[in-house]
């Protein structure tokens, strides 16, 4: 397999307007913090998509192990009174 | 024309010419950047400029009151009719001749656009406001590429000091200024750019020292922009440039 020549890789994270949260936009090649905001800059926000960029080294996220899906995530399958459907949505609110 | 705005379009003419040049340097790296991120961050630098370069060039076909439009000025004059500093036109070279161009040009925009804010014309005032956003980041990333090269490996600091040193001689032009300018500058509405000059220089050595390169001193300086008198490479590229509108003039799509 042919390894990845081009610098680190930085996942990216977009915030569209202030207020909102910082979604996942995609990820970037660079050699340092500054190089992987900038090239977040050039290829994510463009065309106005953004008003604050976050840039993470990929490897400081730590992710979950598929192989360890059934224990992370089966149990929540059968647990409906986990969602609060039971209750009356008041009036007005779009989401609780 | 009136005597200012003669002076005025040739003025938004060479303004017009360095951003419309240097964008089609830049744009010839589309696809062949040294990685894919990299290679769009320097295209998003050549359509900043396309715009800026139809600023001015718009305002100068105004000025002109001839008829003529931003892309007859951009598509349809010969090789000395450009006004564009020497420097802007010469090659993309190796990625550190690329950015040392970058580094040289990008210092000297941001200092000149700024005094240009306050032009008493407020079409370049308008125009400069505009574009000293842009300018702030291509200065910043010419400037951090600089530093990475420069304080990078012994490779990398060699041929970045190369590349600036080869193109040293062309900084001397940047800071000439002729009748245009001396007219425009005693209405208040052209930039005084022998007061940029130390501006310039301790920017462009404060970023050296940074990276730890050795800032070029004196030596002989190409000139000839002003009088339309360029480079070998302005021929060649125009050849490429304009070829769809000299071969198909009008051509639509």
């Amino acid at each position: 397999m042919a390894t990845d020549s081009q610098l680190d890789i930085w996942e990216v994270f977009i915030q569209s307007r202030n207020g909102s949260h910082h979604t996942h936009a995609g990820s970037v090649h660079a050699s340092d913090r500054k190089m992987a905001l900038q090239n977040a800059r050039d290829i994510y926000t463009r065309r106005g998509e953004g008003s604050s960029i976050w840039v993470v080294p990929a490897n400081a996220i730590v992710a979950s192990n598929p192989d360890e899906a059934d224990m992370f995530f089966d149990p929540a399958d059968d647990k409906v009174y986990r969602h609060p459907t039971f209750y009356v949505m008041p009036e007005g609110a779009k989401q609780i | 024309m009136a005597d200012t705005a003669q002076l005025k379009y040739t003025y938004s003419l060479r303004l017009g010419d360095n951003a419309w040049i240097l964008s089609h340097r830049l744009s010839e790296l589309c696809s062949n950047g040294p990685f894919l991120e990299e290679d769009l961050a320097l295209t998003n630098l050549a359509l900043d400029l396309i715009g800026r370069a139809q600023g001015f060039l718009k305002y100068a076909a105004e000025l002109e009151e001839k008829g003529r439009t931003a892309d007859d000025l951009a598509y349809r004059r010969n090789e000395r009719q450009y006004y564009n500093n020497l420097l802007v036109e010469m090659p993309n070279g190796d990625f550190a001749t690329t950015i040392a161009r970058q580094l040289y040009i990008s210092v000297f925009e941001y200092y000149f656009f700024t005094a240009l804010q306050n032009s008493k014309d407020e079409t370049f005032a308008g125009l400069s406001a505009k574009t000293i956003k842009e300018v702030k980041y291509h200065m910043a990333h010419a400037a951090d590429w600089v530093v990475r090269l420069g304080d990078g490996t012994e490779e990398s600091h060699a041929k970045m000091q190369q590349a600036l040193n080869e193109l040293w001689m062309y900084t001397g032009e940047l800071f000439e200024m002729d009748s245009v300018d001396e007219a425009l500058m005693a209405e208040g509405i052209a930039v005084d750019l022998a007061a940029l000059r130390p501006l310039w220089e301790s920017h462009i050595r404060k970023v050296m020292e940074e990276a730890t390169l050795e800032m070029p001193e004196g030596g002989y300086m190409q000139t000839g922009s002003r009088q339309g008198i360029h480079t070998e490479h302005l021929g060649h590229m125009l050849g490429e440039m304009q070829y769809l509108q000299r071969a198909y003039p009008d051509a639509k799509w």
